[in-house]
């Protein structure tokens, strides 16, 4: 009679590994030569009706799950935009209707998070920058941004932050200070709401477009933010703002120059040469300036500030 | 009381020895501890994913042991024929039923207090040198005692699908009784809707019916309070008292029941 074999544990070592190797080198050999067709995310997702049925409990996992999902979604695809951008040239505008990258499915991710867990804050927040951040950072839909801060608002009629981000995405997307004023007086009545909040929609009433109230209206984000994305979207925003002041101030200088000499300025040596400028000129993400038509600056595709945001035009007569 | 006490304390010995039941609470701390690598990947709700999904693996593989090893408190002794000896003894057939049930829940209860420590565990050390200005953000804190409200009614959930898994089995097969109460598991989600049916139906009888399936089927949605804990909500005393007390006088119908059945089963 024999007794149990007692394989070595060194024998079993060396053949786990041995064959974790092997696997290792099988699957690189099948992802090399047979690359598996990319699935249709679309077919991923059942629609937020289905969702909200099928997921009878453990909800707000699911919906944490779907909110892992936006975000992924989301910063896939603003990479993808952002490299294109830089890229290539920006199609003629017949041709640019349609955004190379679509966002299609951001607004349903959003829409079943929110949905399976309504109390969802930060996906109503952060969701509503996403949706209306302008292509290629984002898919540039304001309506859907303040669909779904309403539909926040509906969950959770006593936070005032709502409204300030509808306010806010009415000012800065959709450049419609009557209707970003009424939204700031709306979470300015909600009880614990701050005290600016109510001169915000008064400043916004008279002075929007205004680049100080702007400027004024993304501090006050960027300090009240509670989180780290938030406040970097601020920042981006104001030094967005410097670098279009920098631009202002270079534009003004090349066309003093190209008058005084009777010539436009072609590349930067002719100011550089001229004793104008020190250098190239820098701007606030440290990406030099270009020059991409006779005398005209512009913010370069490989900044992370690029493309800078069409900024509300002054009221006038106001 | 005393036989009831000894087997209880025989069941849970048994359960514990359950090297199932090890694996399920092994991979349900690993999973609360693996929530901290998520909560990475999500933009600042960190401490929302972590206790969604702690919150949630105590109640799903809560549900595991409550099903699967409920289900064999009483099939597995009748299967063995160990029942014959236990008969045998001076022991009341309804002290058996009711025995094993204690004896589950008490391995359910030191199981989910295990998982409840490694969850507590896991986010004290997120909440550990958090700046006051993220600690103030934050909906709720790290090591919220609220949490605990949801971790009560869960355990009285499960003690819930104890009782109905148990009660299937004292009349049941093993896989058809784990089929019956997934399937009551299920139903009591959505009894809320039954409860809602004349909105959706004209038919009268169908509005009594759904009416009287809303009253028999445990309404156990309502035992789920992690969203409010999650985003610091208030879960109300008198909430609870409600709920655990509909939990206790439910699980006392159904081990009443059990026990009955049992006693008048023959087992020749």
């Amino acid at each position: 009679m024999t007794g149990p074999s007692r394989l070595p544990i060194l024998y079993a070592i060396v053949a786990v590994l041995g064959l974790g190797a092997m696997s290792m080198g099988l699957q690189k050999l099948r992802d090399a030569r047979y690359p598996l067709a990319t699935s249709q995310e679309e077919a991923l997702y059942l629609t937020r009706r289905a969702t909200s049925r099928m997921v009878f409990t453990h909800r707000s996992l699911v919906s944490d799950l779907y909110w892992i999902r936006a975000i992924q979604y989301f910063g896939e695809h603003t990479q993808k935009a952002q490299r294109l951008a830089a890229t290539f040239l920006p199609p003629p505008p017949a041709l640019a209707a349609d955004p190379p990258i679509g966002f299609d499915l951001l607004y349903p991710l959003l829409d079943i998070t929110t949905t399976l867990d309504p109390r969802f804050n930060i996906a109503y927040r952060f969701g509503a920058i996403f949706l209306s951040e302008g292509y290629p950072h984002g898919p540039g839909r304001p309506d859907q941004a303040v669909a779904l801060l309403q539909k926040g608002v509906e969950a959770s009629p006593d936070r005032w932050q709502y409204w300030q981000d509808i306010g806010f995405v009415y000012y800065w997307n959709e450049h419609d200070y009557a209707k970003a004023a009424a939204a700031f007086a709306r979470g300015a009545d909600i009880a614990g709401a701050p005290w600016w909040l109510r001169s915000l929609a008064a400043s916004t009433l008279a002075k929007g477009g205004d680049r100080a109230a702007s400027r004024l209206l993304w501090q006050q984000l960027g300090e009240t933010a509670n989180n780290e994305y938030a406040r970097n979207a601020a920042r981006l925003k104001l030094k967005q703002f410097d670098a279009i002041e920098i631009i202002e101030r270079l534009q003004k200088g090349i066309d003093a120059f190209a008058a005084r000499r009777g010539a436009p300025v072609t590349t930067w040596n002719d100011l550089i040469g001229a004793g104008q400028i020190p250098g190239v000129p820098l701007d606030p993400a440290g990406v030099p300036y270009e020059l991409p038509s006779p005398s005209r600056v512009a913010i370069s595709p490989r900044s992370p500030l690029f493309p800078l945001p069409f900024e509300p035009a002054a009221r006038t007569g106001a | 009381m005393r036989t009831l006490g000894w087997i209880a304390i025989n069941g849970f010995r048994e359960s514990v020895r359950d090297k199932v039941l090890y694996s399920l609470v092994a991979f349900a701390i690993l999973l609360i501890g693996t929530s901290y690598v998520l909560g990475q990947l999500t933009a600042g709700q960190d401490l929302k994913i972590m206790k969604d999904l702690g919150l949630s693996s105590i109640a799903i593989f809560g549900l595991f042991m409550a099903v699967f090893i409920g289900i064999g408190l009483v099939s597995k002794e009748v299967e063995r024929r160990s029942i014959y000896g236990l008969l045998a003894k001076p022991v009341r057939r309804h002290e058996i039923v009711l025995g094993k049930f204690a004896g589950l829940a008490l391995t359910l209860t030191v199981n989910i207090a295990v998982m409840t420590f490694a969850l507590y565990a896991v986010l004290a050390y997120v909440g550990w040198g958090e700046s006051e200005f993220v600690r103030q953000a934050r909906e709720a804190p790290a090591l919220d005692p609220a949490m605990l409200k949801a971790v009560v009614l869960t355990l009285v959930q499960l003690m819930m699908v104890t009782a109905i898994a148990l009660f299937f089995s004292t009349f049941s097969t093993p896989i058809l009784s784990a089929g019956l109460t997934f399937g009551v598991y299920v139903a009591g989600y959505f009894s809320q809707d039954l409860r809602n049916f004349d909105q959706v139906v004209n038919s009268k009888a169908a509005q009594i019916l759904a009416r009287g399936l809303y009253y028999v089927l445990p309404n156990l949605a309502s035992f789920d309070v992690t969203s409010q804990v999650v985003h610091g909500l208030p879960v109300s005393a008198r909430y609870m008292a409600v709920t655990i007390a509909y939990g206790v006088v439910y699980m006392a119908i159904l081990l009443i029941a059990g026990a009955t059945i049992f006693s008048r089963r023959d087992f020749k």
